[in-house]
């Protein structure tokens, strides 16, 4: 008798939910016309008003990092959202966990399903971000090349190098990966708010207060941290928010990024490192909360 | 119960990631990341849809769509607003070199030109006047710029234009041309315009004519029409003997 046995944690059914819900996620409309817009909006940008060439780069970037960061929150946000409450409304749920598959599993197939499209999402911003900004650096420099032919080989290689330098910058990578670390995280955290939510919308609104507020986290933290002179009602509040929220301005590093600053390793490094974290954080309160959840 | 424990373990979690987030934050602060003060005073110009966008993650965007607004504000010749529209641009983006530069082109060139020919002010005095102060604006926004990027040439090298250009202020154009021509990335010209402007410096004749040589030296990359005049006229003034002298070679 060929009698398999049963391990707690396969990553075989972890993969086939995985899968399942990346193939649910795709089929939603509302990925479609989020995908949409973005790419529309990046795209779009190469028909801007004419500026100079450094200028126009500048916008260009701005307008194209924004949007992949700004559609990449949305997705992650408003995707993770629904997972819970529809499989639970759809009785899909009770289908698969009486199935030998854990709960923890289950969770983990989930998010790694939302965490799968958010990556494709991105590479495909990213791959018509970097073609837009291909050929408009291609057109700035054949026109810089027949404008200055008459110039010194020196002057001419100095604009060149000006054109390379104002349109591509290798620290765009790390920007970008940053931008997926945000949406990793978030996608968590609203797996986590999910598990207790009573409804898509609920989660929805959480989130986006969370959103704002932990972008002001870095405010709060400082001055609960600095500041000696404050009343212990603002300190209790502002330990409240330092502790309980995460602190997203760590992870907008494309505002500096498109001004040209330098990235060093060792940053990306430990705010990867940090955005690691608090996935699995997150992940990991969502399983305590969804363990013991009457289904 | 269930609901303190998760409580309990999302501030405990929040003990252990204050240091690594402060740490980050640190690091942010060293290399001027998010150097940006927002107060009252931004909330208050960025109006609040603006500022909560700025807030959010969307700082160069709004950047950008201010600087899209500056540069209708300076098709339509709005002095006033195009200032008042490159501050606040600025404020969210001081790591951004062009905007520093568009900001301090547009009162001192642009801004100037258009005060010492207003039509509306018939007092020459009053419109030279208005002209130095859009110079002085341009030169605040370079000042304030190169305190934001001080790695940076190009601000350098900007300001030294003003000098030059508007000011007629040799000493100071050589001094800013020079200090961007030692920064990395800076253009290969920046020595050489350093040194032109230093040989038009009263007393300084002879430290110029020895950059100009040396650059000259360098090969004939370095010897374009300009530095040939400039040495040439420098020899004449110094009285350097015959021997020591370049051909010459000036068109």
């Amino acid at each position: 008798m060929n009698a398999s046995v049963h391990r707690p944690f396969s990553f075989r059914r972890i993969a086939a939910i995985t899968g399942n819900t990346l193939t649910e996620l795709t089929r939603l409309k509302v990925f479609y016309v989020l995908l949409l817009f973005a790419l529309v909006l990046i795209g779009n940008s190469i028909f801007m008003a004419q500026f100079t060439f450094q200028q126009e780069f500048q916008v260009l970037k701005d307008i194209g990092l924004g949007a992949m960061s700004l559609f990449t929150s949305l997705l992650a946000i408003v995707a993770t959202a629904r997972l819970l409450p529809q499989d639970v409304e759809d009785r899909t749920v009770y289908t698969i966990l009486a199935k030998p598959v854990t709960r923890v599993e289950y969770l983990v197939g989930k998010l790694a399903g939302v965490l799968l499209l958010l990556a494709i999402s991105l590479l495909v911003m990213g791959a018509l971000f970097f073609l837009v900004l291909t050929i408009r650096e291609q057109t700035v420099l054949r026109e810089t090349a027949r404008q200055m032919s008459a110039a010194p080989p020196d002057q001419l290689a100095d604009a060149l190098r000006a054109v390379r330098a104002s349109a591509f910058n290798p620290n765009l990578f790390s920007g970008i990966a940053v931008i997926y670390l945000k949406g990793c995280l978030l996608a968590s955290l609203t797996l986590f708010v999910s598990t207790f939510a009573t409804s898509t919308i609920f989660t929805i609104v959480v989130m986006v207060f969370v959103y704002f507020i932990g972008h002001l986290q870095a405010i709060a933290r400082e001055y609960w941290l600095q500041t000696n002179g404050a009343g212990w009602i603002t300190r209790i509040f502002l330990a409240f928010v330092a502790l309980l929220f995460p602190d997203l301005q760590l992870f907008n590093l494309v505002d500096d990024v498109v001004a040209g600053t330098a990235i060093p390793l060792a940053l990306f490094t430990k705010t990867a490192t940090l955005g690691i974290f608090y996935t699995g954080f997150y992940l990991l309160l969502a399983w305590s909360v969804f363990y013991r959840k009457e289904l | 119960m269930r609901f303190f424990l998760v409580l309990m373990s999302v501030a405990l979690f929040g003990v252990a990631r204050l240091p690594m987030e402060h740490a980050i934050a640190a690091t942010h602060r060293e290399l001027r990341l998010r150097a940006v003060d927002f107060n009252l005073g931004l909330r208050e110009e960025l109006g609040q849809l603006g500022f909560v966008a700025a807030l959010s993650g969307f700082r160069s965007l709004v950047a950008d769509a201010l600087f899209v607004q500056a540069h209708v504000a300076w098709e339509r010749t709005e002095w006033g607003r195009v200032l008042l529209l490159f501050r606040q641009v600025t404020t969210l983006q001081p790591r951004a070199v062009l905007f520093w530069d568009m900001a301090a082109w547009h009162m001192a060139w642009n801004a100037s030109v258009a005060a010492l020919n207003d039509p509306a002010q018939p007092r020459l005095a009053l419109r030279v006047k208005a002209q130095r102060e859009y110079f002085q604006l341009g030169k605040d926004f370079l000042v304030r710029g190169i305190q934001n990027n001080p790695e940076r040439p190009q601000l350098y090298e900007a300001l030294a234009r003003l000098y030059r250009d508007k000011y007629i202020d040799h000493e100071h154009a050589a001094e800013f041309f020079a200090k961007a021509a030692a920064l990395p990335g800076a253009p290969s010209y920046d020595k050489r315009f350093a040194a032109y402007e230093l040989s038009h410096c009263e007393g300084r004749e002879r430290e110029a004519y020895e950059e100009l040589r040396r650059l000259y030296d360098l090969g004939e990359n370095e010897r374009l029409p300009t530095l040939l005049r400039r040495l040439q006229d420098l020899e004449r003034k110094l009285d350097i003997p015959l021997d020591q002298r370049i051909p010459d070679r000036v068109p």
